[in-house]
């Protein structure tokens, strides 16, 4: 556990000793904010409530998540530092849990920097806090899972570019599996196939813990699927070390 | 035996990197590891500190196996990666204070003992500048502070003066024969003076295989250094 904390605190301390970091967040309020404030229209709306905040979380992981995945790992191996990590006294599992939940502490801080829009919104009117503070619980699971499946490419790959496409585009199909026009595309599939699609959408799931019910099924899936990842994550780096 | 290498081989798909290598190393000696590039030195040496996982054989480190006690051996050794890798955006006080944290060495004697390591490798001057910035001979003083930093028994350098200049050379080597007495050490290289300077002790490998086993003493007294070299490596035994 001691390690972990060592190994979390280094990384973390790494993203914000270069520009990266603060680039990062400020994309990302941007993102958040913009498309809130201008494509939703949050004002017009007249509605004392964050939902067309959130409902733009998906998307904007989509692109910013693998950003800060990309170079987890494939850094590691361009640096060779990934030879001192393996050689110091701590597990492989300590290293990947120690750099996954450093870059979940980051987009935790990114999704605390929008607290203003929280504020905001009670400023203006008496929202539901309950479904809000759901909604930000909800948010950052799913970008638990986001991280999990970028830290696995990562990886599996030294080359930073590919490794941003590929997560991009594997969560990507995590999000669409749930949206009502992809399974109508594919609804002459088993309906085996598509129940299970449906439950691994991360579109559904968020959603459910939107409504301000918290249900342990959502939070299990996220965390199972954060679990499975780093799994994969440590067999992949064992197996690859030496490439 | 301080470091016990067995029987290691490793294979690299269809290449034998190494092949069979075995050896040991006691407190007190300096031992050269030589041969030319592509001989396996590396790759020996990421075996040995539990990096790469071995086709065959083991290595044990004070008594621990780095396949079935690998943490135990690991905090027996210092190792310095070829190419003295480190994290670029810290700068060498962050980046030892990290070691030391990942060492287990107690809060209160963390100062004292990365000051003290930072005098011996002379790097005080440059401790708050990322480690990006330094010139090579710098980082390579970093990454052998870190290796040193809890005191290891065991000390394993992979070309610990690659590419550094005459003086920087001169200072490592020194470092290097100011530990000699407390530790067992085993360093690559492939600059032949290097073994006469510092080693106690010479192993010549090259393509995977132990060539030669013996003191610098017995290397030079077949004639010029780098012809014996020449002779072993190539397999040249006509002039032997
Ligand atoms: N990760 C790897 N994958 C494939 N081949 C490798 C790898 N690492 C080293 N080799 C090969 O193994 C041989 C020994 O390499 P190495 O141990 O680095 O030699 P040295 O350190 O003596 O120069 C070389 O032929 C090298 O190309
Ligand atoms: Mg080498």
């Amino acid at each position: 556990m001691r390690n972990i904390v060592s190994i979390a605190k280094r990384e973390l301390g790494g993203y914000f000793s270069t520009p990266v970091a603060y680039v990062f967040l400020i994309v990302y309020l941007l993102l958040a904010n913009g498309l809130t404030l201008f494509i939703t229209r949050f004002y017009e709306r007249e509605q004392a409530d964050l939902l067309a905040f959130f409902t733009w979380h998906p998307w904007v992981y989509l692109f910013l998540v693998p950003a800060v995945t990309m170079r987890l790992w494939a850094e590691e191996r361009r640096q060779g530092t990934i030879e001192l990590l393996f050689t110091l006294p701590i597990t492989l599992a300590e290293s990947v849990v120690g750099k996954f939940l450093a870059a979940w502490a980051f987009t935790g801080i990114a999704l605390l920097l929008t607290i203003p829009i929280w504020i905001t919104v009670n400023v203006l009117g008496k929202p539901d806090n309950g479904v809000i503070l759901s909604s930000y619980v909800g948010s950052f699971l799913m970008a638990g899972a986001y991280l999990a499946i970028g830290s696995v490419v990562s990886s599996s790959t030294k080359n930073q570019v590919i490794a941003f496409v590929v997560s991009a585009v594997l969560c990507l199909v995590f999000v669409l599996a749930g949206l009502p026009g992809v399974m109508d595309v594919l609804d002459w599939m088993p309906n085996v196939v598509l129940e299970t699609l449906r439950s691994f959408s991360f579109l559904a799931h968020f959603e459910s813990i939107q409504t301000g019910v918290i249900d342990l099924r959502d939070i299990t899936f996220f965390l199972s699927l954060i679990a499975t990842c780093l799994v994969v994550n440590a067999i992949v780096l064992d197996m690859k070390k030496a490439s | 035996m301080m470091l016990q290498i067995q029987n290691l081989t490793k294979d690299f798909g269809s290449l034998r990197a190494v092949d069979g290598v075995s050896f040991s190393v006691d407190k007190g000696e300096v031992l050269g590891f030589l041969g030319p590039n592509g001989a396996g030195k590396s790759t020996t040496m990421k075996m040995a500190t539990g990096f790469l996982s071995p086709t065959s054989g083991t290595a044990s480190i004070c008594g621990h196996d780095i396949l079935n006690a690998p943490l135990a051996a690991k905090r027996c050794i210092g190792y310095l990666p070829e190419g003295a890798p480190a994290y670029p955006d810290m700068t060498p006080e962050s980046f030892l204070h990290f070691i030391a944290d990942i060492r287990g060495i107690a809060r209160g004697d963390r100062d004292a003992l990365i000051a003290e390591v930072v005098r011996k490798v002379h790097i005080e001057h440059v401790m708050h500048q990322r480690i990006e910035t330094l010139s090579k001979g710098y980082k390579r003083r970093v990454g052998l502070a870190q290796a040193i930093l809890h005191d290891p028994q065991v000390l394993v350098m992979d070309e610990p003066t690659d590419g550094l200049d005459p003086n920087q050379k001169h200072e490592v080597r020194k470092l290097i024969r100011s530990m000699a007495k407390e530790k067992a050490i085993v360093l690559s290289t492939h600059i032949l003076e290097e073994v006469e300077a510092v080693c106690t002790r010479a192993i010549i490998i090259a393509r995977g295989r132990v060539l030669f086993d013996g003191t610098p003493e017995q290397l030079t007294s077949q004639g010029p250094i780098d012809e014996v070299f020449r002779r072993i490596t190539t397999g040249d035994r006509t002039a032997a």
